[in-house]
């Protein structure tokens, strides 16, 4: 097991290399030069190059990957030039409130979907399993800025019972979690009922009934720990999706996250704020299929003993 | 010696377990198939019944109907009897049939590594039926489990009680499911073709572990298997199967030695080695019919080397033909040929 998770770590790291990387390159390939941006049209060419030299972009290609490295792995990535801080300190401030949403998000989608994915799977081809079906088809075929919208219409301009914008009380978390929480909520609660479904055709399920357990305790002891086993890989990546691109959700509530706050370095060429929003956003999308991994050989005894 | 009699003549007459008149029907999409169609049989204590038949023939139908695992909603009993102790299975709810289940009846799987759960220890597997159903608190259940492994042959037992299902070969794997079985002493142990999967030689061991623990416990046994080999040395009565029906039944040898059923033949005269080396095989002609769709009358007439009109006319009922044996019944209007033929 110690040599299983050290494999995976290593492996994680060297996936943040390569991220760092591709990063630097695309940063580099993009047709604007960053000090032009900051200095503006009417700086002198004296003005560029000192600033050029500032920034160290006059140096070679290889020194300057050098130093992006180091200040990858000690988190310092230069400053905003809009905002006159350090971008990791923007970051700082937005990755919270981001994962304080994702983790609602992915936390209520569970809360939710569980006991429709079960009830569906219980009462399968009857009525209800029908209705939470169709239900579930209907809510992921809906785009979220759709959803996003009109819950803000119908909850903020229309009932005024819930804020439209920005993170000052609890209630405001209310509406963007909704709207993340439902296509995941849809996703999941398909995989519990089909999951579910599978398991139940399984031998070791007709082991427990001719060992005379009754249906729900074979359900909640036999049947869900294998069919939670798929999931955990969709919620995990679900999970580190809604850490790095609840970009629509976050713009359409101005929500102070990090991916409004990508989107908004790009406006504005904030290079040193996009690498670190980028970065981090990969560090935490690995850090969270790591945990998977690690909670996967966990359920799953055949995975932790192989190889 | 009398007292004996009279006892023995009590116990022929209130079996374990009485199987009447048995019908089970699958809706599928193609239409109503019949699985089981008239089956009755009987299991005295102690005793082991083989149920022979190819697949589709009904014999894990029957076995399903017995322990309320017929496939939901597909499957059901449509008509006849399960009496176990004055309790008709057949009509119970499940759940009542469940609790029957492990106490009572228990039952072994063809396939032992899909029938233990892949995510759990198998010493709290075998432990199950002692916490569920006894009540037993987890240290004193698992004692309990390490015992019942022992005893089924898991070799270092105290250390493997911790290990998970795929760890172990196909041989221990059943070893585990007859322990999980045998747990809370069941007056009849259904095996469904328990050793099909396995090695022919781990096959040997495993009906002989079976023979042991029924000589132990006075547990009846339904040994359900294809395999005619495998039932000769541990049965003492046979139910020969065909489409959902039992077509000749009676005391092992006397089936065995003197079959009256053509099909009951076939399958004698299709085993290598009856006959001499460097023949060609013998199977039977044909293939098993179309449970959708079975011919008229008697279901083997299409595949029968001695099959007449009248074969088709109306399904020939099981009877004791004239020369048979005390109990050897046979469903087939020409038994008698058959058994002249010999």
């Amino acid at each position: 097991m110690l040599g299983y998770v050290i494999r995976r770590i290593l492996l994680a790291v060297f996936v943040l290399w390569g991220v760092s990387t591709v990063v630097f390159i695309i940063v580099r390939l993009v047709p604007a030069d960053p000090a032009l941006l900051i200095a503006g049209d009417t700086a002198t060419a004296d003005q560029l190059a000192a600033l050029r030299n500032q920034m160290g972009l006059d140096r070679p290609p290889l020194v300057q990957y050098g130093s992006f490295l180091g200040g990858v792995v000690t988190g310092d990535f230069g400053s905003s030039y809009t905002q006159s801080v350090p971008a990791m300190q923007l970051v700082a401030q937005a990755l919270p409130n981001t994962a304080l949403l994702a983790f609602l998000a992915v936390l209520g989608a569970l809360v939710v979907s569980f006991p429709l994915g079960v009830v569906a799977a219980v009462r399968v081809n009857r009525p209800i399993d029908r209705i939470v079906t169709t239900g579930s088809l209907i809510v992921q075929a809906l785009p979220s800025f759709w959803i996003g919208v009109v819950l803000l219409l119908i909850f903020s301009r229309t009932l005024k019972w819930l804020p439209s914008a920005d993170l000052t009380s609890a209630q405001s978390l209310i509406l963007p979690t909704t709207v993340l929480a439902l296509p995941l909520i849809a996703l999941l609660t398909r995989l519990i009922r089909s999951g579910l479904i599978e398991v139940n055709g399984e031998g070791y399920i007709n082991t427990a009934r001719a060992k005379g357990m009754r249906e729900p305790a074979i359900l909640f002891t036999h049947a869900i720990r294998n069919a939670l086993i798929p999931i955990i890989t969709v919620v995990g990546l679900a999970f580190g999706t809604l850490l790095g691109g609840a970009v629509v959700t976050e713009t359409v509530f101005s929500f102070p996250g990090i991916g409004k706050l990508l989107v908004s370095s790009i406006h504005v060429r904030d290079y040193s704020v996009v690498q670190a929003c980028v970065i981090v956003i990969a560090a935490a999308f690995v850090l969270i299929n790591l945990l998977v991994d690690l909670l996967y050989a966990y359920l799953d005894p055949r995975v932790r003993l192989a190889k | 010696m009398t007292e004996q009699l009279v006892a023995d003549s009590r116990r022929a007459q209130s079996p374990l377990l009485s199987v009447r008149d048995l019908q089970v029907e699958f809706t599928t999409s193609a239409g109503i198939a019949r699985a089981l169609d008239g089956v009755s049989f009987d299991v005295q204590a102690g005793e082991t019944l083989a149920i022979l038949g190819e697949s589709g023939s009904g014999k894990s139908v029957t076995s399903q109907a017995i322990m309320a695992l017929l496939p939901k909603p597909a499957g059901s009993i449509v008509g006849g009897s399960i009496l176990y102790d004055g309790i008709d299975l057949a009509k119970e709810p499940v759940s009542r049939v469940r609790d029957l289940c492990a106490t009572d009846i228990a039952m072994i799987f063809q396939d032992p590594l899909s029938s233990l759960n892949p995510v759990f220890r198998i010493g709290d597997q075998v432990a199950e039926p002692f916490r569920r159903r006894l009540g037993m608190g987890k240290k004193e259940a698992l004692a309990r489990a390490l015992e019942l492994l022992k005893r089924v042959g898991i070799a270092d037992a105290e250390r493997r009680i911790s290990n998970y299902p795929h760890q172990f070969s196909g041989g221990q794997r059943q070893r585990i499911m007859i322990a999980m079985a045998i747990a809370l002493k069941p007056r009849i142990l259904i095996a469904d073709e328990p050793t099909t999967a396995l090695d022919v030689t781990v096959q040997a061991q495993i009906m002989r572990l079976l023979a042991e623990l029924q000589a132990e416990t006075g547990m009846a046994m339904i040994l359900i298997s294809h395999d005619l080999g495998v039932v000769a040395d541990s049965a003492s009565r046979v139910a020969i199967m065909y489409a959902g029906r039992i077509i000749e039944t009676g005391g092992i040898r006397e089936v065995y030695d003197h079959p009256q059923h053509p099909y009951t033949k076939g399958l004698l005269d299709s085993i290598p080695g009856a006959h001499a080396m460097g023949e060609p095989l013998r199977p039977i002609v044909g293939s098993p019919p179309n449970l959708l769709d079975l011919p008229a009358g008697c279901a083997f007439h299409p595949r029968c080397p001695i099959a007449v009109p009248e074969c088709r006319a109306a399904v020939p009922s099981l009877r004791e033909p004239e020369g048979a044996a005390l109990g050897h019944h046979v469903a087939c209007i020409r038994a008698e040929e058959v058994r002249s033929h010999d």
